[in-house]
Formats: C-alpha cells, sequence, structure tokens
C-alpha cells in the first residue's frame, strides 16, 4: 500500500493543512519581510513544538514513530502550500534523521528530545559553492589534541542565521571530490570561531554564509564514523530532497489553484479568460504534471518508511520532477495574472522567488537527472 | 470474515498455480513474438498451435475475462481472485491467451447497457475469442467531434437498414461483427445516436484498408450500402447511444494507457540509453557522451516512470474507494507523450541505423523500431486526440468555462 495514507497520518495531514491555512498564510511571510525579520519566527516555532511536528519521525516520542517520513511529508507540503518558513525541515528531517542513521547512543539521548520538543534547532552547514556538491567540501577538519580543529567556509545555509546548532560536513582525509575522508560534525552555533553572516534571500525566508576558523570540536562531536560521513550524509540528503520535493509540490499545488481561480473570475473581451483554449492546454498541461509529480513525492517518502531499496533513485526522481513542476507553475502562475502578476501586492511573485530558492536547495533538476541517469548506468 | 477469506485465497491460489501447470503449453512461457498474438475470431489462423490450445483452456475456464459473471462465460472471480490470478500468470511468465477489442471495449459497455438477451449471446463468444469485434466510431467528417457523425440508420419496421462510411475502423478487414454508432435522428446532434451490432458479412458492408507511414494497414475504411441489421441488436433505446458510446471510450482509453501503447513485448527492442551506449559512446565514468541526448532521454525515463507511479497510485486509490475524477484523459494524453517520446529518442540514438525500411544491411530490432516510431505519430490521434484530452481535462476535472 504504498500510496494510501494510514488513518493516523491522514489526521496528521488534516491538522497540518489547518494550521498552516490558519496560522501561517502568506501574509504572516509578509509580515515577517516587511518587518525585517528575515524568516525568523520564534512564535511559529513555539507552536509546531506544541503541535509536536518536530518528533514525527523520531520514535519513543508520543505518536511518534507510525507517522514515519510520509507523515512529516504531510508537514512540509501543507508549509510548501503558504510559504511558511519554519525549521521542519532542516530540524524535524535532517537533523533528526543524521542522529537517528549515524548518531552515537549519547548523542541520540541528548538531541533527539530537543530536537521533538522544540528546544534545539540546526541547521546543515555543506555547500561551499553556489552549487550543491555534496563531495566537493573542503572545509578542513584537522585533528588536534582534543578532538579536531575546523576551518573553512559554508554557503547560504538555509536556518543557518537562527539555528541553534550546526551539522558540518567537513573533510578528515582526501581532497574536494573525494568521497572517502568526509566527516558530519556537531557544531554550537555560538562556538567560538563560528560567525554568521545572515543574508537576505529572494524568498524572505534567509540564510547565512557560515566562516570557521580555529572552531576546536571534540571527538564526541562526530556523527557517523572519521572520513565515512559520506555513509550518513547521502541517506540524509536523499531524504531532505524527498523532504524539500514534498515542500515543492504543496507550494506548486498552491500556486496552481491560484492560477485557475483567476482563470475563473478575470474577464477580457466579454469573457472569463479560463475560456480561452490557449490557457486551457497550458493548466491541463500543469495538472497533468502535479498528478505525475504527486506520485513521484509519495513514493519516494514511502519507499523511505518501507526501507525499500530504490530510495536514491526515487529521491532524484521526486526532487527532479518537483523542481520541474515548481519552476513552470510559478512562471505560468505570474504570466496567467498578467499585470497583477508583476506585482509586490499579489501573491504570485512569491511563490516565483521561493521556488527559485526550492528548486536550488539539494540539487537542482538538472543534478537529479544527471544522478539518475548514472544510476540507471548511462 | 477476513480470516476466511485469506484462508480461502490461499486456497485458489495453490489451485490455480496447479492448473496453470498443466495447463499452459511451453511455448506460452515465452516472450510474446508479434506474429503469435491472438485476436481470435473465425480467421485467427493460429501460427503457433500451442495458443490455440491455451486460449481454449482459459476460454473454457472464463479466465480471459476473469471478473466477468459466470453465467455469461467470465471467470465470476473476485477482484482478490483476479488479482491472485494474475500474479500467478505472471510468475510462470504465461502470455496473454487473447488480445482482443471485445474484451477491453465492447465487452465491459455490453455488461453496463445491453439487455439480457444480448449478453448471453454476444458475450460467451467474446471470452472465449470465438468472435472478432471492430469499432465503427470515426468518419471521414466525424473525427475529434464524434458526435457529428452521418451515417443512417432508418426504421423499415421488422429490421434497420444503415448506410454510411466510417474511417480508422481498426482491423474491419479481420473482423466477424462490428460495434457502430449511427444516426437515428437528424434533427438533433448527440441525442440522435443509437448504437448498433451487426455482422461484417452482411450484405453491403465492405472493408478497405488504409495504407499507413508506417508501410501497415491496421486501419480499413469501412463502407455500408444498405445493410439490413435485425432489430435486437440495436444496444439502450433508440437515440440513447452516445452515452453508450462515451463510457466505452473510457474503457478505450484506459486500456490504451494501461498498455502504454503497442507494448507487446519480446521485440528485441532495446531502450534509447543503451543504443545510445552503442552508437555514440560513452566517457571514462560510464557516461553518455552526448550529454544533451542524455539528459532529454533522462526526462523522458523520469516521466515515464512518474507516469508509472500514477497508474500505481491510481489503482490503488480505486481499490480504496477513493475518488480518482476523470484520470483515463490524463493517463490517456501521458501515455501518447511517452510512447512518442520514446521512439523518437530511439530513432535519435540509433542514428542511420534507425532509417532503415526493408531488406538487408540494417538491423532487425532497429528496422521495426523504425516503423514502431511511424506508428507511434498516431498515438496522440486515436482514441481521443492528445488536444482534445486536454479540453475534457480543462473542462471536467479543472472546471474551466466554454468560449462564448
Amino acid at each position: 500500500m504504498t500510496f494510501l495514507l494510514t488513518e493516523d497520518q491522514e489526521m496528521l495531514r488534516d491538522t497540518a493543512m489547518a494550521f498552516a491555512r490558519d496560522e501561517l498564510p502568506v501574509t504572516r511571510l509578509r509580515k515577517l519581510r516587511d518587518s525585517g525579520a528575515n524568516g525568523v519566527d520564534p512564535d511559529t516555532r513555539q507552536k509546531l513544538a506544541e503541535l509536536g511536528f518536530f518528533g514525527v519521525i523520531i520514535p519513543d516520542e508520543p505518536g511518534g514513530e507510525h507517522f514515519g517520513l510520509v507523515g512529516l511529508g504531510q508537514i512540509l507540503e501543507a508549509q510548501g502550500r503558504t510559504l511558511a518558513a519554519t525549521p521542519v525541515l532542516q530540524t524535524a528531517l535532517i537533523a533528526a534523521s543524521a542522529l537517528q542513521l549515524g548518531g552515537s547512543a549519547e548523542q541520540q539521548a541528548e538531541w533527539l528530545p530537543k530536537i521533538a520538543g522544540g528546544d534545539a534547532t540546526f541547521a546543515l552547514a555543506l555547500d561551499e559553492t553556489a552549487h550543491f556538491n555534496p563531495l566537493g567540501v573542503a572545509t578542513e577538519a584537522e585533528r588536534n589534541g582534543q578532538g579536531y580543529t575546523l576551518n573553512g567556509m559554508k554557503r547560504f545555509v538555509a536556518d543557518a542565521h537562527h539555528a541553534d546548532m550546526l551539522i558540518v560536513v567537513a573533510r578528515t582525509y582526501g581532497e574536494a571530490g573525494d568521497r572517502h575522508g568526509l566527516t558530519l560534525f556537531l557544531v554550537p552555533a555560538d562556538a567560538k570561531g563560528v560567525s554568521v553572516q545572515a543574508l537576505n534571500s529572494v524568498d524572505s525566508h534567509g540564510a547565512a554564509h557560515i566562516t570557521l576558523e580555529d572552531v576546536i570540536v571534540p571527538d564526541s562531536a562526530i556523527i557517523g564514523a572519521v572520513d565515512k560521513g559520506a555513509d550518513v550524509l547521502e541517506p540524509v540528503l536523499d531524504r531532505a530532497a524527498m523532504g524539500q520535493a514534498a515542500e515543492m509540490l504543496g507550494s506548486a499545488q498552491a500556486a496552481f489553484d491560484m492560477t485557475l481561480e483567476y482563470l475563473n473570475s478575470r474577464k477580457q473581451f466579454g469573457q472569463l479568460i479560463g475560456s480561452f483554449q490557449a490557457l486551457q492546454h497550458r493548466a491541463a498541461k500543469m495538472f497533468t504534471e502535479l498528478e505525475l509529480t504527486r506520485s513521484c513525492v509519495a513514493a519516494a517518502l514511502a519507499a523511505v518508511d518501507e526501507g525499500k531499496d530504490n530510495v536514491a533513485e526515487l529521491a532524484s526522481l521526486a526532487k527532479a520532477k518537483a523542481s520541474e513542476l515548481v519552476h513552470l507553475v510559478s512562471n505560468e502562475c505570474v504570466q496567467m495574472h498578467g499585470g497583477i502578476g508583476m506585482t509586490d501586492d499579489a501573491d504570485p511573485g512569491l511563490y516565483m522567488k521561493r521556488a527559485r530558492v526550492q528548486e536550488a536547495m539539494f540539487g537542482s533538476a538538472s543534478w537529479h537527472r544527471d544522478r539518475y541517469a548514472r544510476l540507471a548506468g548511462y | 470474515m477476513a480470516y476466511d477469506e485469506s484462508v480461502d485465497l490461499e486456497q485458489f491460489r495453490a489451485e490455480t498455480r496447479e492448473w496453470l501447470e498443466e495447463n499452459c503449453p511451453p511455448s506460452m512461457r515465452t516472450p510474446m513474438k508479434d506474429d503469435e498474438i491472438v485476436w481470435g475470431g473465425k480467421r485467427e489462423k493460429f501460427k503457433n498451435p500451442e495458443a490455440k490450445v491455451w486460449l481454449e483452456r482459459m476460454g473454457e475456464k472464463g479466465w480471459t475475462a476473469p471478473e466477468w459473471p459466470a453465467k455469461y462465460g467470465g471467470g465470476g472471480l473476485s477482484r482478490e481472485q483476479n488479482r491472485v490470478l494474475q500474479e500467478e500468470l505472471r510468475r510462470i511468465k504465461a502470455r496473454p491467451a487473447l488480445f482482443s477489442f471485445g474484451l477491453w471495449m465492447f465487452g465491459p459497455a455490453l455488461l453496463e447497457f445491453g439487455n439480457e438477451e444480448q449478453k448471453l449471446r454476444f458475450i460467451p463468444d467474446i471470452v472465449k475469442g470465438k468472435t472478432r469485434w471492430c469499432q465503427g466510431y470515426s468518419e471521414p467528417g466525424a473525427g475529434s467531434d464524434l458526435a457529428d457523425l452521418q451515417t443512417r440508420c432508418e426504421d423499415k419496421g421488422d429490421h434497420y437498414l444503415i448506410n454510411g462510411q466510417k474511417v480508422w475502423t481498426s482491423y474491419a478487414d479481420k473482423a466477424d461483427w462490428i460495434f457502430c454508432l449511427v444516426r437515428t435522428d437528424t434533427s438533433t446532434k448527440h441525442e440522435g445516436i443509437s448504437f448498433i451490432l451487426f455482422d461484417m458479412e452482411s450484405e453491403g458492408v465492405e472493408a478497405r484498408p488504409i495504407l499507413l507511414i508506417s508501410g501497415e494497414s491496421p486501419f480499413c475504411e469501412t463502407f455500408f450500402t444498405d445493410v439490413k441489421v435485425p432489430k435486437d441488436q440495436l444496444v439502450g433505446e433508440v437515440n440513447g447511444g452516445w452515452q453508450i458510446a462515451k463510457r466505452l471510450l473510457q474503457f478505450e482509453r484506459s486500456s490504451i494507457s494501461a498498455g502504454g501503447f503497442g507494448g507487446t513485448g519480446g521485440s528485441g527492442i532495446l531502450g534509447p540509453e543503451e543504443y545510445a551506449k552503442m552508437h555514440i559512446g560513452t566517457d571514462s565514468e560510464g557516461r553518455l557522451i552526448d550529454g544533451d541526448l542524455r539528459g532529454r532521454i533522462t526526462d523522458h525515463k523520469m516521466y515515464a516512470k512518474a507516469f508509472n507511479l500514477t497508474v500505481q497510485r491510481q489503482a490503488e486509490q480505486a481499490k480504496a474507494g477513493q475518488q480518482v475524477g476523470h484520470t483515463a484523459s490524463i493517463l490517456k494524453y501521458g501515455a501518447a507523450k511517452m510512447n512518442q517520446d520514446r521512439h523518437e529518442l530511439l530513432v535519435e540514438a540509433l542514428g542511420t541505423e534507425g532509417l532503415g525500411w526493408e531488406g538487408e544491411g540494417f538491423d532487425p530490432a532497429a528496422k521495426k523500431v523504425t516503423r514502431q516510431w511511424l506508428r507511434s505519430k498516431g498515438n496522440s490521434i486515436e482514441g481521443g486526440t492528445s488536444e482534445i484530452n486536454l479540453n475534457v481535462i480543462s473542462k471536467r476535472v479543472l472546471g474551466l468555462k466554454d468560449h462564448k
């Protein structure tokens, strides 16, 4: 039963949809933007914790385990609909996955309850250039007496401008491009030598450049094995790509619904513009793409929960299809709204801006197409 | 209850497995060959004699139409039992015993709209593959606007008299009977259409094959001149044929999208990435040298995967009783695009090897690709053009309004 939600997941979906609609409408993002909050929203973080949304994939929490990644995907899709800025993807999905896949018993005992309770938020500090390239990490982790010393620079790290903790991917062996030699470190964002440069990004969610200058971390900060960080990082990035795809699916669906409503209300030449076949066919094609992408996202999330062996393939499929979808739909949303779509007052532009950030995170469509082909052996 | 059912199912599986072991001939467990496909009917030649045995045995059990009622010759199986049957057939890689418009399109419609006498008369011979049916829908002046059809059907008291012409009638030259849309009222459009059945050997029926760009002739022009049809062969109400016609089109579109167009298997044709590797080559990391073609092949393969996942999703949702809406049109549109893209990429990857027509000097599978590429151009035309499907999606699914 790959594609059907359980009753509990249905309830979670309904709750997440209602929460996004009532508490996190697009007007909230506007308010955060206009007040200069740069996507930082402590009130929402508090409410998400109360709803239990941070603990959805963490076992041993009340109602935790059985929601799975499929459950978390429902929350992300709901938030994508309203472009909500929340720490859910970075903290509840990425950090919780990294700790569960590679964390020691002590790390899990310390951090998982804090994640579930909304008491600690995380950011994955990975990319060092303007394009996603996980094996290209050059940030140095040098052995010292007590542990390691980190030196390097991380670019455009989502949530890093407000996260409590960083998961830093650094190189303990070899050189940029090698799979072997990566190691994951847990680093407090306020550790000595960490400087965080907040960025104002086009989507108003914000991000940060991070500089690591002689940051000293103990051995106990390592997630997984030294030099073998890729074994943890790769499955985490697959899940992150799926979570991002679920969010994009929500954004695309909302932009599509908005467009359809406009086609059914705006009149020109004495007709609803939605009665023009040139627009009808484009709407129908978008709908077809939406349905196809929905299947890919659902299959990918379920494959993780069911322990299937084609997770990597499905993650790339979901991220590539969702990237293409949200790109297409956000552009058409602006175009079909005409001049209104160019105004800051109307929402289409916000969807287009957020879409470009979503597309770039965890690998663009072309990055995932390349990987899909590689996995298929050509 | 649930427990008992599963015990029964396991017993059914054991019995089915045993029956298939004894009754499925060895060559019927090998990949289908294009020239051994069985369409049934009076003129079926059975190139492979074991295919005849296989059809007779499957037809006798009603397992060519597993879920149709047993009283009409069907298998009378529950959906769960049929699932088990299909799993067991797949397990031994059994070929389909019968390809048939009767099974895919006409039968389901007749079961829904026919009277008892018609069902008892026609359904069993569909199940057994004894009658091969063809579809009299399109006309020279009624393609996408099918309801504009003009073939006349006049009430002559004790019989109907039919005059007119159909076109794109698939395999009309090989079929025994036709299910046909005819005009019984000229004063109105949709409400003047009836659904009628008759023997292709009736006096006044002539089928002429049409040569296509692929060099093949699967379709005919079919002419009717004063064809007399008994009155009990009209299905449903007089002038009530359009409802049946539309329902049947849904069955047609679903069967096209479920089969993904022409995928009979065993054709020896490889994927576009394999031909590209062969004829263009790879770099030291095994990637196709032509990066642009590689990207487009991947795009296509992702689309195909997404399409198949969507078919699976909708099957699961339908099974769970969830609304799946007007999905047939989405899938028909997607299936046409997918198959056409695939064949464009195959021909491109084959290079000049994909440009052979006949004779020596070309790989046989590549020559088949060339013909199939040409044939695939019809995928976005037959059974409702892609443009008509987009109209259906935008109006019926998305609720967009008609142009005034």
